[in-house]
């Protein structure tokens, strides 16, 4: 049902920007005022987002230890998964946010008659999110060479590599072919695994659809409907510069391509993606295993209701008393 | 428990992992006989000045809430989110990839696909979103959003007291989300309605009182001490000292209640007064802290803070220099996590250390309290005890990580490194159900209520099933642990799943390997078993 109506969502985004840059050419609208507007939104909110996060105070220290603490010199502890460092937490930091590291350790219970469970590795997931979210960097910052002028060396590299093994046709790059191989991976994954469908909110569709919808279009820009580059180019300067021209000669795809951005861009701090910034929040991984080391402070302590030493033997005095503990009052 | 029938193993290990089509935004909660455990009592619900006190029972159709108990929990909840960063943004960037779903314990025991760590945190977030977000408001069920209703809060209370707050799923998420702190928020909300579990309120309220969860008062304590001086006598002909409340002893020594109360626990107690006589530790132990386990960290931060309060105030008043803990899982929780910022700073005490080896503890100078593990291994390491590992032969043993001290500490190899050096044959369960990756016993955070059978025994089956795994491989007979409600819990739950494996302390394995200056040769073990045959002279280290 969700997968239903988030598709529909999508189709009628494509079919808002096909119609309307197409077919009416409100072209500046769908150039100028979308993408302004969906940039503005994006880093608004998603410097909102994080601000707030950021803001909101970590009262207890709880980092989830997943290694040997620092405790006898002669144990050795795991600096990373359990830091008592800063660059301990540095290093857990940039294991799990490039390398994914908690989805690598990812294993599947099964059941097996008679009567056992097995673990099985299944680094499936760990796979295609890094293929994904590697691929989509890479097609980021190919795209940089749109926005800047000139082009800076380390970008054209990466661009020549990409392109470099021809595959599986002269003038692709493997990052295209890659994203769509991974998004398709996630998204059967979500529609036929039965844990991952039975969880799974319109908003993971919509995700997955949309992020889709703009490499596919964007391959087709490429490959099928060549537009003329030189005149993207043209316009995007001119749109970061804040002297916005409509473009001139741009086939249709392109602006579908540009809606789409720009919605991705405008729904991005209202959603799950802003796991991006998220990650690198999160107390249970960024914080050192140094609990009993340095005292943490909680900023809105207060006090509470004790039940005090002295409350404690007015109870039970005369019982300490016969018995022959010592008391502090001897009335 | 006798009333109803349990299932067989056969019959409760048929679980299907594959969840139905229905939509988990239906609210649902069995309240089956089995699966849930029974309200707090009225009476602790008075001793402790909790909110909406009554008698009650989660079986109840009428849930006898206060007329305004949905402002209330969403005050509560916008309370929380402002206070705890974790909240919110768990709340917040879940991306439902599903790598959670099959870690936890209780979801792999029942198949109940709320008990998926993601949905359980779903059923919170829900409603987050539609109160909190402007998607939720705007969209309702398209944007995941619902609405806060009776039948919703009663789902949270079943699916919050079925998590052990064990923090598995939070190893595996690539994001660290650990649902055992959106648990942790789910009950402090229902505790401001009066929703709340006899086995949580109960040793809360006992511990406020008494210093303890069983409500031991201070000239019965001083009595079992003394049963456990005379069992140490006549096993080893010694006569040992425990001082009790002693003002000035260099350390003050805190324990989980259960330590000296219930079975298998009692080894260990005596292994921990073995042990300190025979290093003549200056120390004492407390009836007024005679608890280290704080119940109150399963009902909320303010009545697990009211708790603990009582070790330093105790380490205070008796003039100590340091603070040594004994084998326990969520005490370590709270002890590493929360102590010191709840009731520190600790500065009229001291860096600990060892005053055997002269070993300071620079990983707790600040809190200065020290885990017994941590305190014996650094005596072993340096050679100052003597040992007769055969003592312990009769037993294959293997190590259950408690969760707490394995995902809340990171203390691994210190037990391992006492096991070890007390015995022979030491076997690993599988890689993926020990240390960071262990499995919870099913019991934790205030779910070992007998009424609750039939969960434990579901939450702990991947526990045991490691458990059988060694048994049938190695003939392991013998689980060691270092927490008192694994030792409370792990006995009954082996006895179902991997009949013939017991359960015990680590300091139970030093007690029976530890060569006492001037002690009669011993025919038995602690628990007055024979000791394996060709044993007594021999590897004495
Ligand atoms: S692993 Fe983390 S992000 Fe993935 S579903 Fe579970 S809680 Fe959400
Ligand atoms: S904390 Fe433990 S019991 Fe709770 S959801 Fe996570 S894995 Fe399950
Ligand atoms: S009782 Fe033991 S195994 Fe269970 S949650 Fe607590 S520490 Fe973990």
């Amino acid at each position: 049902m969700y997968l239903l109506y988030s598709l529909i969502l999508i189709v009628i985004i494509i079919l808002v920007g096909y119609i309307g840059a197409g077919i009416l050419g409100w072209y500046t609208l769908f150039s100028i005022i979308a993408p302004y507007f969906a940039l503005g939104v994006f880093i608004v909110g998603f410097i909102y987002r994080i601000v707030l996060w950021a803001r909101s105070p970590v009262p207890f220290h709880i980092p989830t230890v997943c290694g040997q603490q620092h405790s006898l010199p002669w144990i050795r502890s795991d600096t990373t998964e359990s830091p008592h460092t800063a660059w301990g937490v540095v290093s857990r930091m940039a294991l799990e946010v490039l390398l994914f590291r908690s989805l690598f350790r990812n294993d599947r219970a099964e059941f097996r008659q008679p009567q056992r469970l097995l673990y099985g590795g299944n680094r499936w997931l760990w796979l295609g999110a890094m293929v994904f979210h590697w691929s989509l960097l890479v097609i980021l910052l190919r795209h940089l060479r749109f926005f800047v002028e000139p082009v800076p060396g380390c970008i054209t590299f990466l661009q020549y590599i990409d392109g470099f093994f021809q595959w599986p046709l002269p003038s692709f790059y493997v990052t295209d072919i890659l994203i769509v191989a991974a998004l398709l991976y996630l998204f059967c994954r979500r529609l036929f695994n039965p844990q991952v469908r039975h969880i799974s909110l319109l908003s993971d569709y919509f995700a997955l659809l949309l992020i889709g919808g703009i490499a596919v279009t964007g391959i087709l820009m490429r490959h099928f409907y060549k537009v003329d580059l030189m005149e993207v180019k043209r316009f995007f300067l001119g749109i970061l510069s804040f002297n916005p021209v409509v473009p001139e000669g741009i086939g249709t795809i392109f602006y579908i391509h540009l809606f789409l951005v720009s919605v991705l861009l405008a729904y991005f701090p209202f959603s799950k993606l802003m796991h991006l910034g998220g990650v690198f929040l999160s107390p249970t991984r960024n914080l050192m295993n140094n609990s009993r080391m340095v005292r943490h402070v909680n900023p809105w302590d207060y006090p509470v209701k004790v039940h005090t030493y002295e409350e404690y033997e007015d109870e039970f005095r005369a019982a300490m008393k016969e018995v022959g503990l010592p008391v502090e009052k001897n009335e | 428990m006798a009333e109803e029938k349990l299932k067989k193993p056969e019959e409760m290990f048929e679980v299907s992992l594959t969840p139905g089509t229905g939509d988990w935004m239906e609210p649902s909660a069995g309240f089956r006989k089995g699966t849930y455990c029974y309200g707090a009592p009225l009476k602790h619900q008075k001793y402790l000045d909790l909110p909406n006190q009554r008698e009650w029972q989660p079986s109840n159709e009428d849930w006898k809430l206060p007329p305004d108990w949905k402002e209330t929990i969403l005050e509560g909840m916008e309370r929380l989110i402002k206070r705890h960063r974790s909240f919110r943004l768990f709340l917040d960037i879940c991306v439902r990839c599903g790598a959670c779903a099959d870690k936890c314990h209780f979801f792999i025991g029942s198949g109940d696909p709320k008990n998926m760590p993601v949905l359980r945190a779903e059923l919170l977030r829900s409603v987050y979103r539609r109160y909190f977000t402007p998607e939720g408001r705007l969209f309702g069920k398209y944007a995941g959003a619902r609405d806060l209703t009776e039948d919703v809060l009663k789902e949270w209370f079943y699916y919050f007291f079925q998590c052990t707050e064990c923090r598995r799923c939070s190893v595996y998420c690539p994001y660290g989300i650990d649902t055992c702190e959106i648990t942790m928020m789910g009950r402090e909300l229902l505790n401001l309605v009066g929703c709340n579990i006899q086995w949580v309120v109960e040793p809360a309220s006992n511990c406020f009182r008494t210093g303890n969860h069983l409500g031991v008062p201070p000239h019965a304590f001083q009595e079992t001490l003394g049963f456990a001086l005379d069992e140490l006598k006549d096993l080893t002909g010694i006569a040992i000292e425990a001082p009790i409340n002693r003002k000035g002893a260099e350390i003050l020594f805190v324990a989980p209640s259960a330590d000296y109360f219930a079975n298998p626990h009692w080894f260990t107690f005596l292994g921990y007064l073995m042990l300190f006589h025979e290093i003549g530790l200056d120390y004492t132990w407390s009836t007024y802290a005679s608890e280290g386990g704080n119940f109150g960290l399963f009902h909320s931060m303010e009545l697990a803070k009211r708790l603990n309060a009582k070790i330093y105030a105790e380490a205070k008043r008796l003039k100590v220099k340091w603070v040594l803990g004994g084998e326990c899982g969520h005490m370590w929780r709270t002890l590493h996590q929360y102590m010191d910022t709840f009731n520190g700073p600790a500065d009229f005490l001291e860096e600990p250390r060892s005053p055997v080896t002269g070993t300071r503890f620079e990983n707790a100078q600040s809190t200065k309290m020290v885990h017994i593990t941590e305190f014996t291994a650094d005596l072993l390491y340096h050679n100052k005890l003597r040992l007769d590992k055969s003592r312990n032969d009769q037993w294959k043993i293997t190590f259950h990580d408690s969760c707490n001290p394995a995902r809340g500490m990171g203390l691994l190899e210190e037990p391992r490194y006492i096991i070890r050096q007390t015995c022979n044959h030491f076997y690993e369960m599988p890689e993926n159900t020990i240390r960071e990756r262990t499995f919870c016993c099913g019991s934790g955070a205030g779910l070992g209520a007998d009424e609750n059978i039939e969960m434990r025994l579901r939450g702990g089956l991947p526990r045991a099933n490691a458990v059988k795994y060694v048994k049938e491989r190695h003939g392991v007979n013998m689980l060691a642990c270092i927490c008192a409600i694994d030792k409370a819990a792990l006995p009954p739950l082996l006895e179902y799943w991997v009949p013939d494996v017991g359960v015990c302390g680590v300091h139970e394995l030093l007690g029976n390997a530890l060569v006492m200056e001037g002690e009669r040769e011993r025919t038995t073990n602690l628990r007055g078993e024979p000791l394996a045959a060709g044993d007594g002279e021999g590897d004495v280290r």
